[in-house]
């Protein structure tokens, strides 16, 4: 008896990557007048974010109480990096996708996506890069190149290590909520006002978490830190960055990891629940 | 009396677009109350930042402002927000030119400039009505960072202000559109015009922070008066002399805008060639 042959092997996903990313590069070339106007309209948004804070530095010397839980002046410019640079990486390769998923539910175009023979998750949340959002990147990188040299002290090499990885872990975190909330939309049908909602939430990750105190911060704090941990994905890089190391900082960046991989494996589990309710659109 | 029949119809027109508008925008209410409370979500943040500006300069006034009457200013921009923002005008009259769709003006005796001010009027009316609720809670639950109403001078001026804002912003962003005549695509411009809102008109900072020089310039410029000046009147820094020559050189904008405007629909219908069905 002959057999189609067996197919079971794995696909080679970087491979898969390689070639969404270059579909896009190809995709964003075709049309490069446009391609430059996003990337310097998302630079020209970020500038009067960064001119913002300049002028609030020509009336205070730093951000919260003196000590550990100030920010300084350059201090704070790595925070602002930082946050650039996580943000512009979700823009570029998950905004553009979870965009879509909605979509394609909407449509019953997510019948072609289960149908191939590759992780769900993976194809959906990666198929399509938007190259100009990186443009903020290599901002963020000149940014906190610049504050870093401006700071009195010098990162010690473990924080220059450790800042990468942590980078990478509020990258997972912000794309975990992403793709949940991304997934709602199979129950909801449309996902306009989720989008608001992302919104509105990750506006609190963009400020040092030692802002939020008093009796309605400390707790808006906590919550934002242990319940949707969005606090985490600035907060703990930055620190690590732009402060000295201390003991004090360990129990926050043990619970960071925790929660990347909290947040990762929760957000499976929405997304394949989600898939299991999803039922197709089109005829 | 032929006249006053003229008249009595075209009021009846007005009347009747007024009232369409007002349906059309009362479908989506709970959306719009739900949308309103959320966009005072950003002011929480903005309160624990400045409370931590202020820590951190160690003094109880920063350029001029105390505390609460920052916060207080961005809870009142919120209000001026809520008169001058045209959200889809300019973007709608842009596509209305690339489809085609705009010809049904060429062709009914309506004025367009004044169809789409009422239906903008329209969709305001609905938007307070429905948008009060969220707004009245979210003040009185603020009320401790306002130091009381201000005299009714002062609140005529305000409101006069805010009328002017909504006018000065319904003019600006239709004769952006109107650049469609010319660019058909006008979208990364708009974006350009909002960022220079953002930044310009006040929403993001008190202008009056700015240092000298910067102040001058942008204060001369009218995109002030969409967020920034109705606030300031209303927290009693500007007073006087000044108030009423802030207050005439906006209805200034305001004339030349809709002039602008007017030219441009003028010569826009004049270069106009009817693509789509």
């Amino acid at each position: 008896m002959s057999q189609i042959p067996a197919t079971s092997e794995r696909p080679s996903y970087l491979r898969v990557f390689a070639t969404f990313a270059r579909n896009s590069l190809v995709r964003d070339m075709t049309f490069r007048s446009n391609f430059i106007i996003d990337a310097v309209t998302s630079l020209a948004w970020m500038l009067t974010q960064l001119g913002f804070y300049i002028l609030i530095f020509q009336y205070t010397s730093r951000i919260g109480p003196p000590g550990p839980d100030g920010w300084e002046k350059y201090q704070f410019f790595v925070f602002i990096a930082t946050t650039v640079m996580i943000n512009s990486v979700v823009q570029a390769f998950f905004m553009p996708n979870a965009d879509e998923f909605g979509e394609l539910i909407r449509t019953g175009d997510l019948d072609f996506a289960l149908l191939k023979p590759i992780d769900a998750q993976f194809l959906i949340s990666l198929r399509k890069i938007e190259w100009s959002s990186l443009s903020n990147l290599v901002f963020g990188l000149g940014l906190l190149v610049f504050s870093l040299w401006r700071l009195e002290y010098r990162p010690h090499p473990v924080q220059c290590l450790l800042y990468p990885l942590y980078l990478l872990c509020g990258i997972a975190i912000l794309y975990s909520l992403m793709i949940a909330l991304a997934s709602v939309s199979v129950w909801l049908g449309r996902n306009q006002s989720l989008y608001d909602f992302w919104f509105y939430i990750t506006n609190f990750s963009r400020y040092p978490m030692e802002i939020y105190s008093g009796t309605v911060g400390t707790p808006l704090r906590r919550f934002f830190t242990y319940g949707i941990p969005i606090l985490i994905v600035v907060n703990v890089p930055a620190r690590l960055m732009a402060k000295p190391l201390s003991a004090n900082q360990w129990p926050l960046a043990v619970f960071a990891l925790a929660a990347t991989v909290g947040s990762l494996w929760l957000s499976r589990r929405v997304f394949a629940r989600a898939l299991e309710s999803y039922r197709s659109a089109s005829s | 009396m032929s006249t006053a029949v003229a008249i009595r119809s075209r009021a009846a027109t007005w009347w009747i677009i007024l009232r369409i508008c007002v349906e059309e925008r009362l479908v989506y209410r709970g959306d719009f109350a739900l949308g309103t409370l959320m966009r005072f979500m950003p002011i929480v943040t903005q309160v624990f930042l400045w409370g931590a500006i202020f820590t951190g300069a160690g003094r109880s006034v920063v350029a001029g402002f105390t505390e609460n009457e920052i916060v207080a200013y961005y809870l009142l921009t919120m209000i001026s927000r809520a008169f001058s923002s045209m959200p889809g005008l300019a973007s709608g009259i842009a596509r209305q030119i690339r489809s085609g769709e705009i010809k049904k003006f060429m062709i009914q005796p309506i004025d367009m400039v004044g169809f789409l001010l009422l239906s903008r009027v329209a969709h305001k009316l609905v938007y307070y009505v429905v948008a009060i609720a969220p707004f009245a809670l979210v003040f009185f639950v603020c009320r401790g960072y306002f130091s009381g109403w201000p005299d009714p001078a002062t609140m005529a001026a305000f409101v006069a202000s805010l009328v002017m804002a909504f006018l000065l912003g319904f003019f600006l962003e239709a004769t952006i559109g109107m650049i469609g005549f010319w660019f058909l695509e006008v979208s990364s411009l708009l974006f350009v015009y909002m960022l220079f809102s953002f930044f310009l008109s006040g929403h993001m900072f008190p202008i009056g922070m700015l240092p000298d020089g910067w102040r001058q310039v942008v204060e001369a410029q009218p995109l002030q008066y969409l967020a920034y000046f109705p606030a300031v009147i209303f927290l009693g820094k500007v007073r006087g002399m000044d108030l009423v020559r802030g207050l005439v050189i906006e209805a200034l904008w305001v004339v030349l805008l809709a002039a602008i405007c007017k030219l441009s629909l003028h010569r826009g219908f004049r270069r106009y060639s009817g693509y789509g069905g």
